[in-house]
Protein backbone atom coordinates (compact mmCIF):
# COMPACT_ATOMS: atom_id res chain seq x y z
CA UNK A 1 0.00 0.00 0.00
CA UNK A 2 2.98 2.33 0.95
CA UNK A 3 6.52 2.76 -0.45
CA UNK A 4 8.58 2.94 -3.69
CA UNK A 5 7.70 -1.16 -5.01
CA UNK A 6 4.18 -0.04 -4.51
CA UNK A 7 4.07 2.97 -6.90
CA UNK A 8 5.94 1.67 -8.86
CA UNK A 9 3.50 -1.34 -9.45
CA UNK A 10 0.75 1.16 -9.76
CA UNK A 11 2.41 3.25 -12.22
CA UNK A 12 3.64 0.43 -14.90
CA UNK A 13 -0.68 -0.13 -13.88
CA UNK A 14 -1.98 3.06 -14.51
CA UNK A 15 0.67 3.31 -18.25
CA UNK A 16 -1.32 -0.36 -19.21
CA UNK A 17 -4.28 1.00 -18.58
CA UNK A 18 -5.82 -0.64 -15.69
CA UNK A 19 -8.76 0.22 -13.52
CA UNK A 20 -7.36 -1.38 -10.61
CA UNK A 21 -4.02 0.85 -10.84
CA UNK A 22 -6.47 4.25 -12.09
CA UNK A 23 -8.41 3.59 -8.32
CA UNK A 24 -5.30 2.90 -6.30
CA UNK A 25 -3.46 6.19 -7.95
CA UNK A 26 -6.63 8.03 -7.24
CA UNK A 27 -6.52 6.61 -3.72
CA UNK A 28 -2.89 7.80 -3.14
CA UNK A 29 -3.49 11.05 -4.03
CA UNK A 30 -6.64 11.31 -1.92
CA UNK A 31 -5.27 10.11 1.00
CA UNK A 32 -2.16 11.80 0.50
CA UNK A 33 -0.38 8.39 0.95
CA UNK A 34 3.47 7.81 0.90
CA UNK A 35 4.59 8.94 -2.98
CA UNK A 36 2.08 11.23 -3.74
CA UNK A 37 3.98 13.79 -4.74
CA UNK A 38 6.02 11.72 -6.76
CA UNK A 39 3.24 10.62 -8.73
CA UNK A 40 1.75 13.57 -8.95
CA UNK A 41 4.85 15.02 -10.65
CA UNK A 42 5.25 12.34 -13.27
CA UNK A 43 1.14 13.02 -14.21
CA UNK A 44 1.16 16.47 -14.21
CA UNK A 45 2.74 16.78 -17.89
CA UNK A 46 0.11 14.75 -18.91
CA UNK A 47 -2.63 17.28 -17.64
CA UNK A 48 -5.18 18.95 -20.56
CA UNK A 49 -6.94 16.20 -22.42
CA UNK A 50 -10.04 15.99 -20.33
CA UNK A 51 -13.01 18.38 -20.26
CA UNK A 52 -13.98 18.86 -16.84
CA UNK A 53 -17.84 19.52 -16.46
CA UNK A 54 -19.26 20.88 -12.36
CA UNK A 55 -22.75 20.02 -12.10
CA UNK A 56 -24.16 21.49 -8.81
CA UNK A 57 -27.18 22.16 -7.15
CA UNK A 58 -29.60 21.26 -4.25
CA UNK A 59 -30.05 17.90 -3.08
CA UNK A 60 -32.02 16.04 -5.14
CA UNK A 61 -32.49 18.24 -7.94
CA UNK A 62 -31.54 15.44 -9.87
CA UNK A 63 -27.53 15.99 -10.45
CA UNK A 64 -26.74 12.31 -10.56
CA UNK A 65 -29.30 10.93 -12.95
CA UNK A 66 -27.83 13.88 -15.66
CA UNK A 67 -24.32 13.24 -14.62
CA UNK A 68 -25.59 9.38 -16.20
CA UNK A 69 -27.01 10.91 -18.87
CA UNK A 70 -24.73 12.45 -20.23
CA UNK A 71 -22.22 9.87 -19.29
CA UNK A 72 -24.17 7.52 -21.32
CA UNK A 73 -23.95 9.86 -24.48
CA UNK A 74 -20.76 10.49 -24.60
CA UNK A 75 -19.78 6.66 -24.09
CA UNK A 76 -21.92 5.84 -27.33
CA UNK A 77 -19.74 8.76 -29.18
CA UNK A 78 -16.85 6.63 -28.27
CA UNK A 79 -15.52 8.78 -25.35
CA UNK A 80 -13.87 7.94 -22.18
CA UNK A 81 -15.93 8.92 -18.97
CA UNK A 82 -14.45 10.06 -15.67
CA UNK A 83 -17.23 10.61 -13.14
CA UNK A 84 -16.29 12.15 -9.74
CA UNK A 85 -19.05 12.25 -7.37
CA UNK A 86 -18.98 13.92 -3.87
CA UNK A 87 -20.91 13.28 -0.58
CA UNK A 88 -20.53 14.64 2.79
CA UNK A 89 -18.53 13.47 5.40
CA UNK A 90 -20.33 13.43 8.92
CA UNK A 91 -17.69 15.90 10.87
CA UNK A 92 -19.18 14.30 14.01
CA UNK A 93 -17.97 10.51 12.96
CA UNK A 94 -15.86 10.83 9.83
CA UNK A 95 -17.78 8.45 8.11
CA UNK A 96 -19.92 9.43 5.21
CA UNK A 97 -22.48 7.30 3.17
CA UNK A 98 -21.48 7.75 -0.27
CA UNK A 99 -24.87 7.11 -2.15
CA UNK A 100 -24.49 8.84 -5.70
CA UNK A 101 -23.49 5.21 -7.64
CA UNK A 102 -26.77 3.78 -6.82
CA UNK A 103 -28.46 6.38 -10.07
CA UNK A 104 -25.27 5.51 -12.12
CA UNK A 105 -25.69 1.98 -12.59
CA UNK A 106 -27.17 2.36 -16.52
CA UNK A 107 -23.39 3.02 -17.47
CA UNK A 108 -21.54 1.71 -14.58
CA UNK A 109 -20.29 -1.60 -16.49
CA UNK A 110 -19.10 0.37 -19.45
CA UNK A 111 -15.40 -0.16 -20.14
CA UNK A 112 -14.70 3.36 -21.22
CA UNK A 113 -16.17 4.82 -17.57
CA UNK A 114 -14.68 5.03 -14.25
CA UNK A 115 -16.59 6.15 -11.11
CA UNK A 116 -15.38 7.42 -7.85
CA UNK A 117 -17.06 8.39 -4.94
CA UNK A 118 -15.46 11.00 -2.38
CA UNK A 119 -16.08 11.92 0.31
CA UNK A 120 -15.99 15.70 1.29
CA UNK A 121 -13.50 14.88 4.07
CA UNK A 122 -13.45 17.92 6.94
CA UNK A 123 -13.61 20.44 3.97
CA UNK A 124 -16.50 22.93 4.57
CA UNK A 125 -18.14 23.27 0.66
CA UNK A 126 -19.57 21.01 -1.90
CA UNK A 127 -16.41 19.41 -3.05
CA UNK A 128 -12.95 17.41 -1.13
CA UNK A 129 -10.03 19.15 -0.41
CA UNK A 130 -8.31 16.46 -3.04
CA UNK A 131 -10.89 16.59 -5.71
CA UNK A 132 -9.52 18.95 -7.95
CA UNK A 133 -6.27 16.56 -7.73
CA UNK A 134 -8.52 13.24 -8.14
CA UNK A 135 -9.76 15.04 -10.96
CA UNK A 136 -5.95 15.60 -12.59
CA UNK A 137 -5.28 11.77 -11.82
CA UNK A 138 -8.45 10.88 -14.23
CA UNK A 139 -7.16 13.63 -16.64
CA UNK A 140 -3.84 11.80 -16.75
CA UNK A 141 -5.07 8.48 -17.27
CA UNK A 142 -6.65 9.90 -20.40
CA UNK A 143 -10.44 11.19 -19.88
CA UNK A 144 -12.08 12.69 -22.38
CA UNK A 145 -15.32 13.68 -20.16
CA UNK A 146 -14.79 14.25 -16.32
CA UNK A 147 -17.86 15.10 -14.89
CA UNK A 148 -17.94 16.16 -11.03
CA UNK A 149 -21.32 15.99 -9.21
CA UNK A 150 -20.77 18.35 -5.95
CA UNK A 151 -22.78 17.58 -2.74
CA UNK A 152 -26.10 19.63 -2.82
CA UNK A 153 -25.55 21.93 0.06
CA UNK A 154 -23.00 24.65 1.08
CA UNK A 155 -20.52 26.72 -1.45
CA UNK A 156 -20.79 24.24 -3.72
CA UNK A 157 -21.15 26.32 -6.82
CA UNK A 158 -17.73 28.80 -6.00
CA UNK A 159 -16.02 25.56 -5.41
CA UNK A 160 -16.58 24.00 -8.59
CA UNK A 161 -15.80 27.27 -10.59
CA UNK A 162 -11.97 26.62 -9.62
CA UNK A 163 -11.59 23.20 -10.48
CA UNK A 164 -14.41 22.93 -13.66
CA UNK A 165 -14.33 24.39 -17.27
CA UNK A 166 -17.69 24.35 -17.57
CA UNK A 167 -19.86 24.95 -14.41
CA UNK A 168 -23.75 23.97 -14.45
CA UNK A 169 -26.04 24.49 -11.83
CA UNK A 170 -29.29 22.30 -11.73
CA UNK A 171 -32.52 23.49 -10.35
CA UNK A 172 -35.78 22.04 -10.12
CA UNK A 173 -39.35 23.14 -10.31
CA UNK A 174 -39.12 23.02 -6.62
CA UNK A 175 -36.81 24.77 -5.48
CA UNK A 176 -39.22 27.70 -6.54
CA UNK A 177 -38.20 30.26 -4.29
CA UNK A 178 -35.24 28.74 -4.13
CA UNK A 179 -34.46 31.29 -6.94
CA UNK A 180 -34.75 34.00 -4.82
CA UNK A 181 -31.76 32.56 -2.47
CA UNK A 182 -29.27 32.14 -4.91
CA UNK A 183 -26.19 34.16 -4.07
CA UNK A 184 -24.90 36.57 -6.43
CA UNK A 185 -21.68 34.30 -6.58
CA UNK A 186 -23.81 31.48 -8.72
CA UNK A 187 -25.30 33.75 -11.35
CA UNK A 188 -21.77 34.64 -12.01
CA UNK A 189 -20.22 31.28 -12.29
CA UNK A 190 -22.75 29.06 -13.92
CA UNK A 191 -21.92 28.42 -17.43
CA UNK A 192 -25.41 26.97 -18.01
CA UNK A 193 -28.43 26.58 -16.08
CA UNK A 194 -30.46 23.54 -16.00
CA UNK A 195 -34.20 23.53 -15.06
CA UNK A 196 -34.45 19.36 -14.49
CA UNK A 197 -37.77 17.60 -13.66
CA UNK A 198 -39.42 19.62 -16.72
CA UNK A 199 -42.10 16.92 -16.22
CA UNK A 200 -43.29 19.06 -13.33
CA UNK A 201 -45.55 21.88 -12.72
CA UNK A 202 -43.20 25.54 -12.79
CA UNK A 203 -40.52 24.74 -14.76
CA UNK A 204 -41.51 27.50 -17.64
CA UNK A 205 -41.69 30.13 -14.76
CA UNK A 206 -38.43 28.37 -12.91
CA UNK A 207 -36.38 28.70 -16.20
CA UNK A 208 -38.52 32.65 -16.77
CA UNK A 209 -37.14 33.34 -13.43
CA UNK A 210 -33.26 32.62 -14.01
CA UNK A 211 -33.53 34.45 -17.58
CA UNK A 212 -35.05 37.56 -15.78
CA UNK A 213 -32.33 37.20 -13.18
CA UNK A 214 -29.63 36.81 -16.24
CA UNK A 215 -31.29 39.57 -17.86
CA UNK A 216 -32.19 37.67 -20.58
CA UNK A 217 -35.89 38.92 -20.30
CA UNK A 218 -37.59 41.48 -18.80
CA UNK A 219 -39.53 41.05 -15.38
CA UNK A 220 -43.61 40.06 -15.64
CA UNK A 221 -43.48 37.55 -18.54
CA UNK A 222 -42.30 37.32 -22.32
CA UNK A 223 -41.63 40.83 -23.96
CA UNK A 224 -43.19 41.64 -26.56
CA UNK A 225 -40.91 42.46 -29.25
CA UNK A 226 -42.22 45.75 -30.63
CA UNK A 227 -45.80 47.34 -29.68
CA UNK A 228 -47.70 50.22 -31.56
CA UNK A 229 -44.79 50.47 -33.74
CA UNK A 230 -42.47 51.34 -30.17
CA UNK A 231 -39.66 49.42 -29.87
CA UNK A 232 -40.14 47.93 -26.12
CA UNK A 233 -36.99 46.60 -26.37
CA UNK A 234 -35.25 49.91 -25.70
CA UNK A 235 -37.29 49.66 -22.81
CA UNK A 236 -34.88 46.77 -21.15
CA UNK A 237 -31.55 48.19 -21.55
CA UNK A 238 -29.88 44.99 -19.75
CA UNK A 239 -31.93 42.93 -22.08
CA UNK A 240 -30.40 45.17 -24.87
CA UNK A 241 -27.11 44.60 -23.70
CA UNK A 242 -27.21 40.52 -23.53
CA UNK A 243 -28.93 40.72 -27.10
CA UNK A 244 -26.04 42.34 -28.43
CA UNK A 245 -23.60 40.32 -26.31
CA UNK A 246 -24.91 37.61 -27.52
CA UNK A 247 -24.36 38.55 -30.77
CA UNK A 248 -20.94 38.97 -30.22
CA UNK A 249 -18.43 35.79 -30.38
CA UNK A 250 -16.40 36.67 -27.37
CA UNK A 251 -18.69 36.97 -24.73
CA UNK A 252 -21.15 33.74 -23.41
CA UNK A 253 -24.66 34.33 -21.89
CA UNK A 254 -25.47 31.08 -19.75
CA UNK A 255 -28.52 29.05 -21.29
CA UNK A 256 -31.19 27.73 -19.34
CA UNK A 257 -32.05 24.78 -20.59
CA UNK A 258 -35.00 22.16 -19.40
CA UNK A 259 -33.99 18.11 -18.88
CA UNK A 260 -36.10 15.71 -17.57
CA UNK A 261 -34.44 13.13 -15.94
CA UNK A 262 -36.80 9.80 -16.19
CA UNK A 263 -36.88 10.05 -20.19
CA UNK A 264 -33.20 11.89 -21.08
CA UNK A 265 -35.31 14.93 -22.60
CA UNK A 266 -33.08 17.82 -23.14
CA UNK A 267 -29.97 16.27 -22.78
CA UNK A 268 -28.80 16.22 -26.29
CA UNK A 269 -29.59 19.91 -26.30
CA UNK A 270 -27.49 20.11 -22.76
CA UNK A 271 -24.70 18.23 -24.66
CA UNK A 272 -24.72 20.59 -27.25
CA UNK A 273 -24.77 23.67 -24.68
CA UNK A 274 -21.91 22.18 -22.99
CA UNK A 275 -20.20 21.41 -26.24
CA UNK A 276 -20.81 25.80 -27.51
CA UNK A 277 -19.69 26.53 -24.10
CA UNK A 278 -16.26 25.06 -24.30
CA UNK A 279 -15.88 26.32 -28.22
CA UNK A 280 -16.54 29.34 -26.58
CA UNK A 281 -14.00 28.84 -23.84
CA UNK A 282 -11.25 28.05 -26.86
CA UNK A 283 -12.17 30.14 -28.90
CA UNK A 284 -11.71 33.35 -26.63
CA UNK A 285 -8.52 32.47 -24.64
CA UNK A 286 -10.75 31.62 -21.65
CA UNK A 287 -9.73 28.35 -21.47
CA UNK A 288 -6.32 29.06 -21.12
CA UNK A 289 -7.21 31.64 -18.55
CA UNK A 290 -8.98 28.96 -16.46
CA UNK A 291 -6.62 26.54 -16.58
CA UNK A 292 -3.55 28.91 -15.57
CA UNK A 293 -5.40 30.23 -12.68
CA UNK A 294 -6.35 26.62 -11.50
CA UNK A 295 -2.21 26.09 -11.47
CA UNK A 296 -1.78 29.19 -9.40
CA UNK A 297 -4.35 28.19 -6.88
CA UNK A 298 -2.55 24.90 -7.28
CA UNK A 299 0.75 26.32 -6.47
CA UNK A 300 -0.14 28.75 -3.87
CA UNK A 301 -2.24 25.63 -1.87
CA UNK A 302 0.45 23.36 -2.05
CA UNK A 303 3.17 26.34 -0.71
CA UNK A 304 0.86 27.38 2.09
CA UNK A 305 0.68 23.45 2.88
CA UNK A 306 4.09 23.03 2.86
CA UNK A 307 4.73 26.36 4.63
CA UNK A 308 2.50 24.85 7.69
CA UNK A 309 3.78 21.49 7.71
CA UNK A 310 7.44 22.98 8.22
CA UNK A 311 6.85 25.55 10.48
CA UNK A 312 4.75 23.23 12.96
CA UNK A 313 7.02 20.25 12.50
CA UNK A 314 9.84 22.11 14.02
CA UNK A 315 9.44 21.30 17.78
CA UNK A 316 11.75 24.25 18.84
CA UNK A 317 9.70 26.64 17.34
CA UNK A 318 6.67 25.11 18.85
CA UNK A 319 8.33 25.02 22.15
CA UNK A 320 8.75 28.72 21.40
CA UNK A 321 5.64 29.53 21.20
CA UNK A 322 4.75 27.92 24.24
CA UNK A 323 7.25 30.10 25.90
CA UNK A 324 5.67 33.43 24.81
CA UNK A 325 2.43 32.37 26.17
CA UNK A 326 2.53 33.64 29.49
CA UNK A 327 3.82 37.32 28.24
CA UNK A 328 0.76 36.77 25.66
CA UNK A 329 -1.54 36.72 28.55
CA UNK A 330 0.06 39.49 30.43
CA UNK A 331 -0.44 41.99 27.42
CA UNK A 332 2.78 42.42 26.62
CA UNK A 333 3.05 40.99 23.56
CA UNK A 334 0.23 40.73 20.84
CA UNK A 335 -0.16 37.52 18.88
CA UNK A 336 0.72 39.80 15.94
CA UNK A 337 4.25 40.82 17.17
CA UNK A 338 4.31 36.98 18.63
CA UNK A 339 3.70 36.11 14.52
CA UNK A 340 6.23 38.17 13.33
CA UNK A 341 8.93 37.02 15.21
CA UNK A 342 7.86 33.70 14.79
CA UNK A 343 8.47 34.02 11.17
CA UNK A 344 11.53 35.99 11.37
CA UNK A 345 13.09 32.71 13.75
CA UNK A 346 11.40 30.27 10.79
CA UNK A 347 13.63 32.37 8.27
CA UNK A 348 16.30 32.56 10.07
CA UNK A 349 16.67 29.01 11.28
CA UNK A 350 16.02 27.94 7.32
CA UNK A 351 12.73 26.33 8.18
CA UNK A 352 11.16 27.21 5.02
CA UNK A 353 13.84 26.01 2.67
CA UNK A 354 14.89 22.42 4.25
CA UNK A 355 14.17 19.53 1.89
CA UNK A 356 10.77 18.40 1.71
CA UNK A 357 9.96 15.30 3.79
CA UNK B 1 -0.98 7.98 9.18
CA UNK B 2 -4.66 7.03 9.39
CA UNK B 3 -7.43 7.66 6.92
CA UNK B 4 -11.09 6.09 6.62
CA UNK B 5 -11.65 2.44 6.12
CA UNK B 6 -13.74 2.19 2.31
CA UNK B 7 -16.17 -0.53 2.79
CA UNK B 8 -18.62 -1.22 -0.33
CA UNK B 9 -21.96 -2.27 0.90
CA UNK B 10 -23.88 -4.22 -1.60
CA UNK B 11 -26.76 -6.42 -1.65
CA UNK B 12 -27.31 -8.82 -4.70
CA UNK B 13 -29.64 -11.13 -5.86
CA UNK B 14 -33.02 -10.79 -7.17
CA UNK B 15 -34.55 -10.84 -3.63
CA UNK B 16 -36.91 -7.54 -3.13
CA UNK B 17 -35.35 -5.51 -0.02
CA UNK B 18 -32.24 -3.78 1.18
CA UNK B 19 -33.45 -2.68 4.62
CA UNK B 20 -30.92 -4.94 6.55
CA UNK B 21 -28.02 -3.36 3.75
CA UNK B 22 -28.80 0.06 4.36
CA UNK B 23 -28.79 -0.48 8.67
CA UNK B 24 -25.45 -2.29 7.92
CA UNK B 25 -24.38 0.90 5.61
CA UNK B 26 -25.45 3.24 8.36
CA UNK B 27 -23.95 1.80 11.12
CA UNK B 28 -20.39 1.20 9.59
CA UNK B 29 -20.86 4.88 8.30
CA UNK B 30 -21.66 5.95 12.04
CA UNK B 31 -18.47 4.16 12.68
CA UNK B 32 -16.30 6.50 11.38
CA UNK B 33 -16.19 4.56 7.52
CA UNK B 34 -16.53 5.87 4.28
CA UNK B 35 -19.41 3.62 2.84
CA UNK B 36 -20.43 3.49 -0.93
CA UNK B 37 -23.56 1.77 -1.23
CA UNK B 38 -24.59 0.84 -4.49
CA UNK B 39 -28.23 -0.85 -3.90
CA UNK B 40 -30.07 -3.68 -4.98
CA UNK B 41 -30.21 -6.81 -7.24
CA UNK B 42 -26.53 -6.12 -7.84
CA UNK B 43 -24.79 -8.59 -10.18
CA UNK B 44 -21.17 -10.19 -8.83
CA UNK B 45 -19.57 -8.19 -11.96
CA UNK B 46 -21.14 -4.98 -10.72
CA UNK B 47 -19.66 -5.29 -7.23
CA UNK B 48 -16.57 -6.18 -8.27
CA UNK B 49 -16.12 -3.28 -10.86
CA UNK B 50 -17.50 -1.03 -8.60
CA UNK B 51 -15.27 -2.14 -5.41
CA UNK B 52 -11.96 -1.90 -8.03
CA UNK B 53 -13.37 1.44 -9.22
CA UNK B 54 -13.74 2.36 -5.45
CA UNK B 55 -10.41 0.83 -4.31
CA UNK B 56 -12.66 -0.47 -1.56
CA UNK B 57 -10.59 -2.01 1.53
CA UNK B 58 -13.74 -4.01 2.55
CA UNK B 59 -17.09 -5.66 0.21
CA UNK B 60 -19.76 -6.21 2.33
CA UNK B 61 -22.53 -8.53 1.02
CA UNK B 62 -26.21 -9.01 2.00
CA UNK B 63 -27.42 -12.07 0.53
CA UNK B 64 -30.91 -13.69 1.93
CA UNK B 65 -31.25 -15.65 -0.75
CA UNK B 66 -29.39 -19.11 -0.49
CA UNK B 67 -26.81 -18.17 -3.41
CA UNK B 68 -23.84 -17.28 -1.23
CA UNK B 69 -22.28 -20.44 -2.39
CA UNK B 70 -21.51 -19.20 -5.73
CA UNK B 71 -21.85 -15.56 -4.66
CA UNK B 72 -18.96 -14.57 -2.08
CA UNK B 73 -17.13 -16.54 -4.87
CA UNK B 74 -17.68 -15.60 -7.92
CA UNK B 75 -17.32 -11.73 -6.26
CA UNK B 76 -13.53 -12.39 -5.03
CA UNK B 77 -12.75 -14.64 -8.41
CA UNK B 78 -13.27 -11.22 -9.93
CA UNK B 79 -11.74 -9.26 -8.05
CA UNK B 80 -8.65 -11.28 -8.07
CA UNK B 81 -8.58 -11.48 -12.00
CA UNK B 82 -8.35 -7.40 -11.66
CA UNK B 83 -5.58 -7.35 -9.26
CA UNK B 84 -7.18 -6.84 -6.01
CA UNK B 85 -6.35 -9.88 -4.29
CA UNK B 86 -6.33 -7.69 -0.92
CA UNK B 87 -9.69 -6.99 -0.93
CA UNK B 88 -11.19 -8.58 2.49
CA UNK B 89 -14.95 -9.91 1.38
CA UNK B 90 -17.15 -10.29 4.42
CA UNK B 91 -21.16 -10.19 5.27
CA UNK B 92 -24.01 -11.82 5.88
CA UNK B 93 -26.93 -12.99 5.83
CA UNK B 94 -28.72 -17.21 6.17
CA UNK B 95 -25.74 -19.30 5.75
CA UNK B 96 -25.07 -22.48 7.59
CA UNK B 97 -22.17 -22.53 9.62
CA UNK B 98 -20.70 -25.30 7.09
CA UNK B 99 -20.83 -23.19 4.21
CA UNK B 100 -19.89 -20.14 6.09
CA UNK B 101 -16.29 -22.40 6.69
CA UNK B 102 -16.38 -23.53 3.07
CA UNK B 103 -16.29 -20.24 2.02
CA UNK B 104 -13.30 -19.06 4.51
CA UNK B 105 -11.15 -21.86 3.64
CA UNK B 106 -11.63 -20.32 0.13
CA UNK B 107 -10.03 -16.83 1.00
CA UNK B 108 -13.45 -15.53 1.78
CA UNK B 109 -13.83 -13.25 5.33
CA UNK B 110 -15.87 -14.08 8.39
CA UNK B 111 -19.68 -14.22 7.42
CA UNK B 112 -22.32 -13.15 10.73
CA UNK B 113 -25.80 -14.85 10.97
CA UNK B 114 -29.05 -13.20 11.31
CA UNK B 115 -29.64 -11.51 14.58
CA UNK B 116 -25.71 -10.51 14.91
CA UNK B 117 -25.20 -6.81 16.39
CA UNK B 118 -23.66 -5.03 13.93
CA UNK B 119 -20.48 -4.15 16.12
CA UNK B 120 -19.56 -7.51 15.52
CA UNK B 121 -18.93 -6.81 12.21
CA UNK B 122 -17.73 -3.34 12.84
CA UNK B 123 -14.94 -4.85 14.77
CA UNK B 124 -13.95 -7.36 12.60
CA UNK B 125 -13.64 -5.01 9.76
CA UNK B 126 -11.29 -2.57 12.03
CA UNK B 127 -9.21 -5.61 13.28
CA UNK B 128 -8.92 -6.75 10.27
CA UNK B 129 -7.77 -3.50 8.70
CA UNK B 130 -5.29 -2.31 11.66
CA UNK B 131 -3.68 -5.93 11.31
CA UNK B 132 -3.70 -5.02 7.61
CA UNK B 133 -1.80 -1.75 7.95
CA UNK B 134 0.62 -2.99 10.56
CA UNK B 135 1.78 -5.55 7.66
CA UNK B 136 2.39 -2.47 6.00
CA UNK B 137 0.80 -4.03 3.13
N1 LIG C 1 -40.03 13.70 -11.90
C1 LIG C 1 -38.72 13.71 -12.12
N2 LIG C 1 -37.91 13.09 -11.25
C2 LIG C 1 -36.57 13.11 -11.50
C3 LIG C 1 -36.03 13.76 -12.64
N3 LIG C 1 -34.68 13.64 -12.61
C4 LIG C 1 -34.41 12.93 -11.49
N4 LIG C 1 -35.53 12.61 -10.82
C5 LIG C 1 -35.63 11.88 -9.55
O1 LIG C 1 -35.16 12.70 -8.50
C6 LIG C 1 -34.53 11.92 -7.50
C7 LIG C 1 -33.15 12.45 -7.18
O2 LIG C 1 -32.32 12.29 -8.32
P1 LIG C 1 -30.74 12.25 -8.19
O3 LIG C 1 -30.19 12.17 -9.56
O4 LIG C 1 -30.32 11.22 -7.21
O5 LIG C 1 -30.47 13.68 -7.57
P2 LIG C 1 -29.11 14.28 -6.96
O6 LIG C 1 -29.12 15.75 -7.21
O7 LIG C 1 -27.96 13.51 -7.47
O8 LIG C 1 -29.32 13.99 -5.42
P3 LIG C 1 -28.22 14.10 -4.25
O9 LIG C 1 -26.93 13.56 -4.78
O10 LIG C 1 -28.80 13.26 -3.16
O11 LIG C 1 -28.15 15.55 -3.89
C8 LIG C 1 -34.53 10.49 -8.01
O12 LIG C 1 -35.61 9.80 -7.44
C9 LIG C 1 -34.72 10.65 -9.51
O13 LIG C 1 -35.35 9.53 -10.09
C10 LIG C 1 -36.95 14.40 -13.55
O14 LIG C 1 -36.57 15.01 -14.56
N5 LIG C 1 -38.27 14.33 -13.24
MG1 LIG D 1 -26.45 12.47 -6.39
Amino acid sequence: MTGRGTLERVLAGFEAGQTAALARAVSIIEDQREGHETLAAILHPRLGRARRIGLTGPPGAGKSTLTTLLAERYLAAGLKVGIVAVDPTSPFTGGALLGDRVRMERVALHPNVFIRSMATRGSLGGLAAMTREVCDVLDAFGMDRILVETVGVGQSELDIARLADTSTVILVPESGDAIQTLKAGVMEIADCFVVNKADRPGADRLRNDIEVMLGLRGGGGPTPDAHHGVDLKALHPKRQAREAAARDDDSWTPPVLRTVGATGDGVPELIAALDRHFAYLERTGTLHARRRERLRDRVRDVVEHRIQRRLWRDAAIRQWVEDQLPALERGEVTPFTVAEALLARGVAAGTFTGQAP
Amino acid sequence: MTRPIRVLVAKPGLDGHDRGAKVVAAALRDAGMEVIYTGLHQTPEMIASAAVQEDADVVGLSILSGAHMTLFPRVLQLLREQGRDDVLITGGGIIPKEDMAALEQQGIGKLFGPGTPTTALIDYIKEWFAARQAQGA
